[in-house]
């Protein structure tokens, strides 16, 4: 399983991404959209997890570039409340679950674990 | 005063801050008089110009009827003075024409007897009284030869005054007659007085020969009001005229006066000089009198009814408008407000967040932050106070997820939803509620009591705007309670379809005038302490829900509050209700 993080807090991406490292996940991350899709044109990721307000290439935008580029990657919308309005139009946009800011890491595992043997065969 | 209390327009008392700029009471007060000034002006002018003109009317016709009795009056008077007249000089010129000698001498006195008989007729008899008041000589159906009349009043008059008329009295066959005695006097001869009785027939037939109309009479009164000829309306001669109640006197002229009927009679008199008879005229001018009496009170009555009728509509007119202008403001304000408050939590929205998005990342930092440590710490082999940084670790991190249910309840805050639709479990709802003025009870000494029996049904409703409501109601009830009350508050089913969420205090209670406008936006008896929104907000939810409420208040009692919440919300609310 490889993992894409993106978020404009580098603080908060590169922590995260220890904190995977270290469950033994592969993971890469960006501080923005723009970087992030630089990433996906290289490599292959089954989870990217992008957060919904970044400056630059925002969250819905990121979303719709990364599903062009691999239609196949699973999305989790990162977000700072859990809107309806936001929730539906990251739905309709492609991403497949969301997760309220702050992230437990267990809750973004157990995300992942369910999604990719359950759904994504 | 109670008849007012009973009319005035229900807006009179309503002292609402919001609405003074305009003077609702004074609006009403210049509406009404200026409608009753413009509409009742002209109505009285020509109810006015019309009295006057028939007045007027009535005063040319009454004139004219005057005029009529007066010249009756007149003609009559002179033809009754001339009658007398003529007799009076009958007897005077047998006086000049034979000597007192020749008068006692009967067959002398029967020829000229029987010469005023053929002349000028009516001559019952003829008597010759000397100076002692002695009857020397009569002729005539009595014997009366010899009476001595010196004591009578008849004869004391005509010494003084020499001629007398008598009043009309019934004698010889029952006709009625009445007596002249003239008194002759010459130089070198003594005194004596010559007395005829003559019938009133001539008289009767000189009054009747003067056409009067149907309703009018003409008669002779003597000075006690005793008719002394016929009257056509007042019976025969010698009967009393009823329309006087005291003798005529010397009063002449005309007067109104009223029948045994009521109906109004013209009555003319006039003295006729040097005897006791008064000529009365009678009229009545019934058509005209009656007509005038009839007309006034139809245009005072017309005009009563048109004033009153008038008076009411203005009334009913004019409260309606103000009334309704009133209500157009309260709604208007009332908008007005709650578009405000709207805009205000609106802004309040924005700000909270915006500082919770702000915080939300920071925060979401140090949660990453605390992760990593505890990973890196659990992975580590012990290491001095590894125990005491796990533990300062999880105080991080709960205060974190504190830090964050604050933030996200902010931005729910912020967010200005239409209805949602959720399961709602009522028993958790209210409790939750209490949650927020649990303290204030406590600090008050004040219980709550939540009475919900099992399995009372969960209903389909938007969760925060029940929580609204309930913490309007609540907050209510806690503002009636003096130190140390009581709140009971139980949930019932109401049939298949509804709940009922009572809600009692043994506070103040509510004012009888005051329970119909508690709903109303802008009442507050709270004074400067309310908005008066509380429980128009409350109510608007209710009634968005498809339910309602209801109050029972005895004032220094308590106050009940009963929301009645249907199950699930009706078609109507439906299509607000964000798609989840």
């Amino acid at each position: 399983m490889r993992v894409l993080l993106i978020d404009d807090e580098k603080e908060l991406v590169s922590t995260l991404s220890e904190r995977l490292d270290l469950r033994g996940i592969d993971n890469d991350w960006a501080t923005s959209g723009e970087a992030g899709l630089e990433l996906i044109k290289r490599e292959t990721y089954d989870w990217v997890v992008v957060d919904l307000k970044m400056p630059g290439l925002g969250g819905f935008e990121t979303i719709r570039a990364i599903k062009r580029e691999q239609p196949r990657a699973n999305i989790i919308l990162l977000t700072g409340h859990s809107g309806p309005d936001n929730l539906e139009q990251a739905l309709d946009m492609g991403a497949d679950q969301y997760l309220v800011k702050p992230v437990e890491i267990e809750t973004l595992l157990s995300l992942m674990q369910q999604d990719t043997t359950e759904v994504k065969p | 005063m109670g008849f007012w209390e009973k009319l005035k327009p229900d807006f009179w008392d309503r002292r609402d801050s919001e609405l003074e700029l305009l003077n609702y009471r004074r609006l009403w007060r210049t509406t009404f008089w200026l409608a009753v000034v413009v509409t009742l002006a002209p109505l009285v002018f020509l109810a006015g110009i019309n009295f006057y003109q028939f007045a007027r009317q009535y005063e040319l016709q009454r004139n004219e009827i005057d005029n009529n009795i007066q010249r009756l009056m007149g003609t009559s008077r002179v033809q009754i003075s001339y009658f007398l007249d003529e007799r009076r000089a009958a007897l005077t010129y047998v006086s000049l024409a034979d000597t007192f000698e020749q008068l006692s001498d009967l067959r002398q006195l029967s020829a000229v007897f029987s010469r005023l008989r053929r002349s000028f007729g009516g001559f019952v008899d003829l008597g010759l009284i000397d100076g002692a008041g002695i009857q020397r000589a009569y002729v005539g159906p009595y014997n009366l030869a010899g009476r001595d009349y010196k004591e009578q009043d008849w004869y004391k008059e005509v010494q003084i005054r020499g001629i007398y008329v008598s009043d009309v009295f019934l004698g010889h066959r029952n006709f009625p007659h009445f007596v002249i005695a003239v008194r002759h006097e010459r130089e070198g001869e003594p005194p004596y007085v010559i007395r005829a009785t003559i019938d009133t027939g001539r008289l009767n037939e000189l009054l009747r020969a003067t056409d009067l109309q149907p309703s009018g009479d003409l008669f002779l009164l003597n000075q006690q009001g005793v008719l002394q000829t016929p009257s056509r309306l007042y019976g025969g001669v010698l009967a009393r005229f009823p329309l006087l109640t005291s003798p005529p006197g010397e009063w002449s002229g005309i007067k109104q006066m009223e029948d045994a009927q009521g109906a109004p009679v013209l009555v003319g008199m006039a003295r006729i000089q040097g005897t006791p008879l008064t000529l009365v005229v009678v009229n009545q001018p019934k058509a005209l009198l009656q007509k005038w009496d009839l007309l006034r009170i139809n245009v005072i009555i017309m005009v009563s009814l048109s004033i009153v009728a008038i008076l009411v509509v203005i009334w009913w007119v004019s409260s309606t408008l103000v009334s309704r202008i009133y209500e157009a403001d309260l709604k208007r304000a009332a908008t007005l407000h709650e578009a405000e408050y709207t805009n205000k939590l609106a802004s309040i929205g924005r700000l909270a967040s915006g500082v919770a998005h702000e915080i939300n990342n920071p925060v979401a930092i140090i949660n990453e932050k605390v992760g990593l440590m505890q990973d890196i710490m659990g992975m580590s082999p012990d290491f001095p106070h590894k125990e005491k940084f796990l533990r300062q670790a999880k105080v991080i991190q709960d205060s974190v997820r504190r830090v964050s249910e604050i933030t996200h309840r902010l931005l729910g805050f912020a967010r200005h939803l239409p209805l949602k639709s959720e399961e709602i479990h009522l028993e958790a709802l209210i409790k939750e509620v209490l949650g927020f003025l649990g303290k204030e009870a406590e600090y008050r000494n004040i219980d709550i009591n939540v009475r919900i029996p099992p399995g009372i049904p969960t209903i389909q409703a938007d969760k925060g705007q029940i929580q609204q409501v309930l913490l309007n109601i609540i907050n209510n009830s806690l503002a009636a309670l003096e130190h140390g009350g009581e709140i009971n508050i139980a949930v019932a089913p109401q049939g298949e379809e509804q709940v009922a969420i009572s809600i009692s205090d043994n506070g103040v209670g509510i004012a009888k005038e005051h329970l119909n406008s508690i709903f109303e936006p802008f009442f507050s008896t709270k004074g400067k302490q309310g908005t008066g929104l509380g429980l128009s907000i409350t109510y608007g939810i209710v009634r968005k829900m498809g339910g309602h409420i209801e109050v029972e208040s005895e004032q220094g009692l308590g106050t009940t509050f009963t929301v009645i919440l249907p199950r699930k919300q009706s078609s109507a609310a439906k299509p607000e209700a964000a798609a989840e």
